[in-house]
């Protein structure tokens, strides 16, 4: 073994080498949640906006430059998505905790693990240089032509150049993950005694691997379709196909959904579990359904572009196929409830935003049970119904699973506890404030309001006001989560090893809070009853 | 836990300035393709400011012989070299540890799932260049029937490949390609044999053998490109074309072009093999950076046989 770290392992380097040349899963673990909070502070700005914006008719704020709504609508998307959501999910919890749940000392490529991270500022950069040279307006699917002949410029030159840093990180993240979980699981401990969470991240993590470099050969060609006198993929003066796009982009979109949802699947598993004081109800049906809608994810991407012209036997597969989804997500509602049915349940504040995830992401799969046929998408495809849709499942199901897993794993992270009040107040905020935010969305899209426009007539103001208003307690909520994590850090409560109580067994709990450097010196022993 | 001796045999890694440097050379090299590719700064005959248009004018015309006159490429070549500077730093970090015995049975098992995870990414890198290919390949009559718009293409695409275009011969030059890398495949299978048993000197020629093999697959599809490049003016008038003529260079020279690519990279991965057996590295027991390498030449081996059979023979 290599000397350093073998007498003393609880001897951390120092501040530069730390951060900076970091091979340790929590510290960047740790760098990854930082960078997510800002990233989540960037691409909130941009919806607030927005949401000033569309709070009446005619243009408040985009005044001479409507143009740049647009660009703040795709830069939102890009940013939620690839420098929020999966940084916090897979980099930040899935970094944290996997090895420890595993009861392994580190993650198998340690210097892979912070090349991941790395990556993503230099990705970052490059995004928001995009905004310097005028920025992208095309929305985050990037369809052509508006993003090779409609964008000349630089402008979408960084999109491209900083999505394909990130799709590499996520590549070399997955790889880690997997070699992790596949093979350096503590003695004893078979994939079928494996966490929930750890299940999660191992779907996510195959996810990745198959279906960013998918996107990464489609953003090639769109970077060649781009250059005068390249090629012309997407061209259909040249014969090509800017539908072809669609189904490479969707091909990847659409596991990158459950990329970012499986993840909070795990930490909702555990968090329902912890406070019910009961094991999960059918542990192997979570995991397997996990697995099963990993796999039926690769097969549904055209039900987001039932409006692109397809054939009506192609759409009965797609709608087909897409409703299959429903079944494996059914397993795991019902499971969680059943896991509830009979415990002790503590209303703690993990607990509130689990129960949230589970009635708004039932919302939100409700809705895209609806939106999955085809007949009915075609009225409703680009419209605010589709964008309820998906913040339904997304804004308030990964970010609702995200602060679930930041409140379930605060203490141990940090050492401290933090106050519950506060704690308390930043959920109702929050929750009321997304529902005020997206619930009338779903009927702007029933009335026919369509996506990604500056401005809209009258008929549409009622529930476009409501909407703004949303955003109050919404923003609140997200000062009072800084406040509490302010407030934790300065009173310095300390947590203790397992502050939730018997309910909670995973082994991270049987470490010291934070846990040691590298947490097992001696690998923990799973025994057949599943205790350790 | 206290502060007692480790335990078990994972590989807790020492700190690295590679990853922080990696990120850092990726900025750069992304730098460096943006302004290669696109530019940054339009070139104004009004205001003319010769160092801007010198870095951040477009590059790509410098290669293509319309205007010498700036050099975005400068900062993608810098960026390359920086990035190849630091994966030389971190491999060479890499073997130390191999050789300082960090890679216990356990982390050479992780290694293994890392290096079949990593080229099953590479395949899936691939199939999104055939689900191009097979896609304007095969529904091209039905794309043009849909699409109003462009009746006019309609009959000009009809066919696959498009009127016009006179494809490659694939058993002039492709097959010896075929036939190259079929043989760089037994030689580098020879090169492992030998060295399993301890026959460093055969493992060294069988070596050196593949690298050279996969050197003259680069070449000749370099001659095969450079004669396309080189009738791409005359678009139609003889049937050559270029990636730019229409769907059908650009499906080929990318889809060829990115294997090539990987064939590049599996050559320098290979003669980094080469020399470290030279340096007596390597041990018949333990040499996985060998077998991961043969592994990676294997893959883009296969991936050349499918372009092969679909790109130059069926679809010719």
């Amino acid at each position: 073994m290599a000397a350093y770290g073998d007498d003393a392992h609880d001897d951390k380097p120092g501040f530069f080498t730390r951060w900076f040349y970091s091979t340790n899963h929590k510290d960047i673990g740790t760098l990854y949640l930082i960078f997510a909070i800002l990233s989540g502070v960037i691409g909130g700005y941009l919806s607030f906006m927005m949401r000033m914006e569309l709070g009446e008719p005619g243009i408040q704020f985009f005044e001479g430059n409507v143009r740049l709504f647009n660009v703040y609508a795709t830069m939102h998307g890009l940013i939620m998505i690839f420098f929020m959501v999966m940084p916090a999910v897979i980099g930040g919890f899935g970094n944290w905790f996997v090895p420890i749940m595993i009861g392994a000392p580190d993650m198998a490529f340690p210097r892979m693990n912070n090349f991941s991270f790395w990556l993503l500022p230099t990705a970052l950069i490059c995004l928001l240089a995009s905004f310097a040279f005028g920025g992208f307006g095309g929305g985050w699917v990037m369809y052509p032509p508006l993003s090779t002949t409609g964008s000349p410029g630089p402008a979408f030159d960084f999109i491209i150049v900083g999505l394909l840093a990130a799709g590499f990180s996520s590549i070399f993240g997955a790889i880690n993950f997997i070699t992790t979980i596949l093979n350096m699981r503590a003695p004893g401990m078979t994939m079928h005694k494996m966490p929930l969470f750890a299940w999660s991240v191992l779907v996510t993590a195959f996810l990745l691997l198959l279906a960013l470099p998918v996107l990464a050969a489609s953003l090639f060609m769109l970077l060649t379709d781009r250059i005068p006198g390249g090629t012309g993929f997407f061209n259909p003066e040249m014969g090509g196909d800017p539908v072809m796009f669609q189904h490479l982009f969707w091909f990847f979109g659409h596991p990158e959904v459950y990329i970012m949802i499986l993840p909070a699947f795990g930490i909702v598993s555990h968090v329902v579990s912890t406070f019910s004081k009961k094991p999960i109800f059918g542990y192997l049906g979570m995991a397997y359904a996990m697995v099963a809608i990993g796999v039926v994810g690769f097969v549904v991407w055209a039900h987001h572009m039932y409006t692109v012209g397809m054939d009506v036997d192609l759409k009965a597969y797609f709608i087909a196929a897409t409703l299959v989804i429903a079944v494996p997500t059914g397993v795991k509602i019902f499971s969680w409830l059943a896991t509830m049915w009979g415990g002790s349940i503590r209303f703690s504040i993990p607990m509130q935003w689990a129960l949230a995830f589970i009635f708004l992401f039932v919302v939100g799969g409700v809705t895209g049970v609806a939106l999955a046929n085809a007949g009915l998408d075609t009225a409703l495809h680009d419209t605010y119904y589709v964008v309820a849709h998906f913040h339904y499942v997304l804004s308030m199901g990964a970010v609702f699973g995200i602060f679930c897993g930041f409140y379930y794993w605060f203490g141990k992270m940090t050492g401290y506890l933090y106050n519950k009040w506060l704690a308390g107040i930043h959920f109702w905020l929050f929750f009321i404030g997304v529902n005020v935010i997206f619930m009338p969305q779903h009927f702007l899209g029933l009335q026919g309001m369509p996506r990604r426009y500056v401005d809209y007539p009258e008929e549409f103001e009622m529930w476009n006001n409501v909407s703004t208003l949303g955003i109050i307690p919404t923003g609140l909520g997200v000062l009072f989560f800084f406040i509490t994590v302010g407030e934790a850090f300065w009173r310095k409560r300390p947590a203790g090893d397992n502050p939730w109580g018997e309910g909670a067994n995973t082994l991270e709990w049987t470490l010291s809070s934070p846990p040691p450097f590298h947490s097992f010196n001696t690998l923990p022993r799973m025994t057949d009853d599943g205790g350790h | 836990m206290g502060s007692h001796a480790v335990e078990h045999d994972y590989h807790l890694v020492d700190p690295s300035p590679w990853p922080f440097l990696s990120g850092l050379a990726a900025l750069v090299w992304g730098l460096g393709m943006v302004i290669f590719f696109g530019g940054l700064v339009s070139r104004n005959p009004a205001e003319p400011n010769a160092m801007m248009e010198f870095f951040f004018a477009r590059g790509l015309y410098t290669i293509q012989g319309r205007d010498v006159s700036n050099g975005g490429w400068i900062i993608l070549l810098i960026g390359c070299l920086f990035a190849a500077y630091v994966m030389y730093g971190w491999w060479r970090d890499v073997a130390r540890e191999s050789a300082a015995g960090d890679h216990t049975p356990v982390v050479d098992i992780g290694l293994r799932y890392g290096m079949i995870m990593f080229i099953m990414q590479e395949a899936m890198f691939f199939v999104g260049w055939f689900w191009m290919f097979f896609e304007l390949g095969l529904w091209h009559k039905v794309r043009a029937k849909w699409n109003p718009d462009v009746t006019e293409n309609a009959v000009g695409y009809a066919s696959w490949p498009p009127p016009g275009i006179e494809t490659i011969n694939p058993w002039h030059i492709p097959l010896m390609n075929t036939l190259v890398l079929l043989l760089s495949g037994t030689t580098v299978t020879w090169a492992h044999h030998a060295l399993v048993k301890g026959d460093r000197k055969a493992a060294k020629l069988g070596l050196i053998l593949t690298v050279l093999l996969g050197i003259f697959f680069t070449y000749l599809q370099g001659v095969e490109y450079m004669e396309a490049y080189a009738h791409r003016n005359i678009d139609g008038a003889d049937g050559a074309f270029w990636l730019s003529t229409n769907i059908y260079g650009s499906a080929f020279f990318l889809a060829t072009g990115f294997h090539g690519l990987h064939v590049l990279i599996g050559t320098i991965f290979l003669f980094v093999c080469y020399l470290r057996l030279a340096r007596g590295g390597m041990k018949p027991e333990k040499h996985f950076g060998f077998e991961a390498a043969a592994w990676y030449w294997h893959f883009v081996d296969v991936v050349w046989l499918f372009l092969f059979v679909f790109l130059y023979v069926i679809f010719q």
